[in-house]
């Protein structure tokens, strides 16, 4: 789509988009260009010498037994916050879209987590499931549960699991609550007159007319669960115990910043990007007008 | 109609609002207990009225093995970023999309799909170049450093071109023949037409600036640009035993600012954000 009224003269819009342009070029291009250089060569032990190696950092990567724990373990990541995180924020909004009392104040009582910071998510986490002084970890305790995320691998990657959905239920909740509110209100009454036939209408009738929500919404969740959560896992477990919570992007900060391996992090980056482009791709092609 | 309570939708979503708030509870709660309580594991659910002064106390909390800076300063510092990020983000996108959706100049289409790709490169996937270009232009340990790379936004500059291109001709055309320049023309009837826009997008952003983790870690290195969220984060981090009853309060007081932007400028956010994100 494009206007039909315009103004005239270009020197103007090119101040205008001057700016933009400038911070988009210096801090996102040339980084990413920067990637792309290092990701074609090694450093040597020393750090004294360069050299170019094609694909060679692409290729360990990928017959390195870490790289491929780290990759199947994103993809669970990914796909057990998504199902957690939609599953819930679905439920919730279908009850709060129903026409009951108190339901302005339930919706203010079920958005605001969306402002939690992700790591601030994982601090009161902390505190509740501290191994010594954890109040959930002493009620856990007297029922014979012995809960540590510092040493149980298991439970470590359960915990991120759960503080990244408890994380991002709010922001399904307002994208399913503002498509339950588009659905007319008569389909709504019909399909939730009694109990159980009720949740057989709800799948039958309304679900399908929520489809380019939950659609939308699978792709910005897979993208939160493997990019947004860095400081989410970090701040709880930095990636540990052993790489138990490692997903690629805690992997490309260790290698690169704590374990200082620049090809091999950015080689990992380029793949990053791959992937991102890859989804954003499919959201705008499926869901987005926003392209244009 | 006198129809019945629906129990059901009430069970559930009370039990939805407790599963939110019960791990904030416990840090409220937490906070008002004695750190040698806390240590002891003898957490109570129940604040103890004395010590509520807690919250004030832990303004001039610091973190020593970062210097010291006190929270009070760290939440000014994420004030400012997430106000000059919101704000900056508004600004510069606003421009941009007015430029690309009301003129035609060379290498228009360029422009914007080079605004575009941002969205396929956040800092997450280039961590180390990003801090390379940083530290070649001498940005580390500065404000500047801090909020200008996340200044820039695709998805602002989208949702902008979007509300533009819907304003109708007509009043374009009003405008211009009123003997309006585009500049006018942007301040006096654009964005005043775009205001519900504005506001659900500094809701987002002003969370977004807050709530930065990753960044600041690597731009703010000697402690005295961190913001609230990091020092929080390194306070149980770098300490044996941390301080958990100031920490908690911290975290409290960390977390109110985006909060009450949220649920005050709620009305606009929930219609904003499904547009926005769309």
């Amino acid at each position: 789509m494009e206007r039909r009224t315009l103004f005239a003269g270009w020197l103007l819009p090119a101040v205008l988009v001057a700016p933009q342009l400038a911070i988009t070029v210096l801090f996102f291009l040339l980084p990413a260009w920067r990637a792309f250089g290092e990701s074609v060569r090694a450093t040597d032990a020393f750090g004294l010498n360069t050299s170019f190696v094609g694909l060679a950092n692409f290729t360990e990567l990928f017959q390195s037994s870490t790289y491929q724990a780290a990759l199947v373990r994103t993809f669970v990541f990914c796909i057990a916050v998504t199902c957690l995180a939609m599953g819930f924020g679905l439920l919730l909004a279908s009850f709060a879209n129903r026409a009951i009392r108190g339901a302005r104040v339930y919706r203010i009582l079920l958005i605001w987590p969306y402002a939690i910071a992700p790591a601030i998510a994982s601090v009161i986490f902390v505190f509740l499931l501290q191994p010594q002084i954890g109040l959930l970890t002493n009620l856990f305790g007297r029922f014979g549960l012995d809960f540590n995320y510092a040493t149980h691998a298991d439970q470590a990657f359960l915990l991120v699991i759960v503080i990244a959905a408890w994380k991002q239920v709010s922001y399904n909740f307002i994208f399913y609550l503002a498509g339950l509110q588009s659905v007319p209100r008569s389909v709504i009454e019909a399909a939730t007159l009694d109990g159980a036939r009720g949740f057989y209408r709800f799948r039958t009738m309304i679900f399908p007319l929520l489809a380019p929500t939950t659609f939308f919404l699978i792709i910005v969740n897979i993208v939160y669960a493997a990019f947004d959560t860095f400081a989410l896992i970090f701040a709880l477990t930095a990636g540990g115990p052993g790489t138990a919570t490692e997903t690629l992007v805690v992997k490309v900060y260790r290698d690169g910043i704590l374990n200082l391996d620049i090809g091999g992090s950015a080689a990992q980056s380029i793949i990053l990007m791959l992937i991102i482009i890859a989804l954003t791709t499919i959201q705008f092609r499926y869901t987005g007008k926003r392209a244009g | 109609m006198n129809r019945k309570p629906d129990y059901l939708a009430h069970a559930v979503l009370l039990l939805g609002v407790v599963i939110f708030i019960f791990p904030l509870w416990v840090a409220f709660a937490g906070a008002t207990q004695s750190a040698a309580a806390i240590n002891r594991g003898d957490i109570s659910l129940i604040p103890r009225l004395a010590g509520l002064k807690i919250f004030i106390t832990a303004f001039g909390f610091g973190n020593a093995a970062k210097g010291g800076v006190p929270v009070w300063h760290m939440l000014l510092v994420s004030l400012g970023m997430a106000l000059v990020i919101a704000i900056g983000k508004i600004v510069i996108s606003a421009l941009s999309a007015f430029a690309i959706a009301f003129f035609r100049f060379p290498f228009r289409m360029t422009a914007f799909w080079l605004i575009f790709i941002t969205l396929m490169l956040p800092v997450e996937v280039r961590i180390i170049p990003t801090y390379a270009v940083m530290s070649d232009f001498h940005l580390i340990n500065s404000f500047t450093g801090l909020t200008m790379p996340l200044i820039a936004s695709a998805t602002a500059t989208l949702l902008f071109r979007q509300v533009f291109l819907a304003i109708p001709d007509e009043l374009v055309e009003a405008a211009k023949l009123d003997g309006a320049g585009p500049m006018r023309f942007f301040f006096d009837i654009l964005l005043p037409v775009s205001a519900p826009n504005l506001a659900a997008l500094f809701v987002i952003l002003f969370v977004y600036g807050w709530n930065q983790y990753l960044w600041p870690l690597l731009v703010a290195t000697n402690g005295k640009l961190d913001p609230i969220v990091l020092g929080i984060v390194q306070m149980i981090t770098t300490d044996q035993i941390p301080q958990w009853n100031l920490v908690m309060a911290a975290t409290i007081l960390a977390i109110i600012p985006p909060v009450l932007v949220v649920v005050a400028m709620q009305r606009w956010f929930i219609g904003g954000l499904t547009e926005v994100d769309k």
